[in-house]
Order: C-alpha cells, then sequence, then structure tokens
C-alpha cells in the first residue's frame, strides 16, 4: 500500500531533473528530451491521484496528453531538422535570429 | 514493508537514475537511451497503479514511435557530441534553484497534507477486457469532443511536420 505523496514527490524530482535539463543543456535535442521528461511525470501524478480516487477520468486525459506530446515531437523534430539545414548549426546559444 | 512499497521504493530509484542519466550524458544517443528506459519505468508504475492501458500506451506511443523520431533526428544532424557541453560549474545556481524549488513543494504538500490517501493493490479486473470496454465507453460517450479533437490535432500536427520539411522547388528556401 504506497501512500499517494510518494507517487506526487517522484513526479516533483522527475518534473525537477527535467526542468534542470532545459535549464542546463545547450543541445536542443536534449532540451526537448527533457520536456518529454516533465510532461511524463505530470502524467505520473495524474494518474497516481487518479488511482486514488478510483476514477478513469485521469487515465483519459493522460491519454489525451500522450497524443498532444506525439504530435508535439512530430512538428519540433521538423523544426530542429530545417533549423541545422538553415544555420548548419543546433546549439541554442547561436540561434539569435527569427530570419532564416 | 509490504511488497508493493518494495517495488514502488526500486523502481523510483531507477526512474530518478535513468533521468539523471539522461541530464547527464555527454552523447545525446545515450540520453535517448536513458529517457527510453525511464519511460518503460513510468509504464511499469501505471501498472503498479492499475493503469494498464496507459501503460501500453506509454510503450508503444513513448519508448516505441517517439523516442526512435528523436534517435533518428539525432543520427540524422550528427548530433551526437554537440560542442558547448556544460561543466559540473554550470549546474550549481540551477541545481540550487532546483533544489529549492523541489523541497519547498515537497514541504507544501506533506505540510497541507493534501494529497492523502493510499494507492491500494488493483484489482484483478483492472486486467481484464471489462476494464477496457469501462475506459472506451467513457472516452466515446463523456469525452468524445476532446476525443476528435485530439484527432484533427494530430493531423495539423502531420500536414505541419510535412510542410516544415518539405524541399520547396523554385520558391524561397
Amino acid at each position: 500500500m504506497v501512500p499517494v505523496n510518494y507517487y506526487i514527490i517522484l513526479s516533483a524530482i522527475l518534473f525537477t531533473i527535467g526542468a534542470l535539463g532545459v535549464l542546463v543543456r545547450r543541445n536542443p535535442l536534449i532540451m526537448f528530451m527533457s520536456i518529454e521528461l516533465m510532461l511524463n511525470s505530470a502524467n505520473l501524478a495524474m494518474v497516481a491521484f487518479s488511482s486514488a480516487i478510483k476514477s478513469l477520468s485521469g487515465q483519459i486525459f493522460v491519454f489525451f496528453v500522450i497524443a498532444v506530446a506525439a504530435a508535439e515531437v512530430a512538428v519540433g523534430l521538423a523544426l530542429i531538422v530545417q533549423i541545422f539545414k538553415s544555420r548548419h548549426t543546433i546549439n541554442v546559444d547561436e540561434m539569435n535570429s527569427l530570419k532564416g | 514493508m509490504t511488497i508493493d512499497l518494495i517495488l514502488f521504493l526500486i523502481l523510483a530509484v531507477v526512474a530518478i537514475a535513468t533521468a539523471l542519466g539522461m541530464l547527464l550524458s555527454r552523447n545525446a544517443v545515450y540520453s535517448a537511451l536513458f529517457l527510453v528506459l525511464n519511460f518503460a519505468t513510468v509504464a511499469v508504475f501505471y501498472v503498479l497503479l492499475g493503469a494498464p492501458f496507459i501503460a501500453m500506451a506509454q510503450i508503444t506511443v513513448y519508448a516505441g514511435a517517439i523516442m526512435v523520431l528523436f534517435l533518428f533526428v539525432i543520427m540524422l544532424l550528427g548530433a551526437e557530441k554537440t560542442p558547448g557541453n556544460p561543466k559540473w560549474s554550470d549546474y550549481i545556481l540551477p541545481a540550487g534553484l532546483a533544489l529549492v524549488l523541489v523541497l519547498e513543494s515537497i514541504y507544501l504538500l506533506i505540510s497541507r497534507g493534501v494529497p492523502s490517501g493510499e494507492i491500494v493493490q488493483p484489482e484483478a479486473s483492472v486486467n481484464s477486457v471489462d476494464f477496457l470496454r469501462q475506459m472506451g465507453m467513457a472516452l466515446f460517450n463523456e469525452y468524445l469532443l476532446p476525443f476528435e479533437v485530439t484527432s484533427i490535432l494530430l493531423l495539423v500536427a502531420m500536414v505541419g511536420a510535412i510542410v516544415l520539411t518539405k524541399q520547396e522547388k523554385g520558391g524561397r528556401g
């Protein structure tokens, strides 16, 4: 019998590691992976609460979040590939202009 | 210590270790593989929480489709090792801020005692067809509109990805 608190603490720690990745790493692919990690930790919290109150709604919302994350990754990676093609670097510190 | 708690603690250690491995790896391919392991661990958490459908969706969509796409792009761009990897000293300020954040949120959660209650072991019926039927009923009755909106979102994302990567012939590049 695991208290729901434990899941929330784990979710908070995973979210913080994800936020740290976005702050520290300068490779946009790894920043993107950190964003996925944060989404995932939010999903974990949502499923934990849904299981604690014995309701299916949380699980269905997680299903939607997974679908939205898939869409987001497809568009984001397409953007990264395009940026790499036009600038030949993917270091985010060197991306300082909106003009292609 | 029940078996559930022991399982939870072991899995929590694995989840945090793989997340840190993702954060600290110098090589982007290793980061991606650590993240696959993390997603698999979270899928096991979903099974523990009595959400087998979400666990399978997690494996197929996250660990399968999304991470394969990531690995594909990493290898396509040759971005395994980008220059400008952070030094250890670069981690100090963000890690300090993150530590403050996580301690404060955990303190608030514990002191207010808001998320009370325990996750009891899910009944075996969770792994039956009947559970999937309930889920499908909820998805296509109560949540029909969000479901349809999601399908439109996926279509838009697909069109967007194609438009972004399309080679323009004779037009502006």
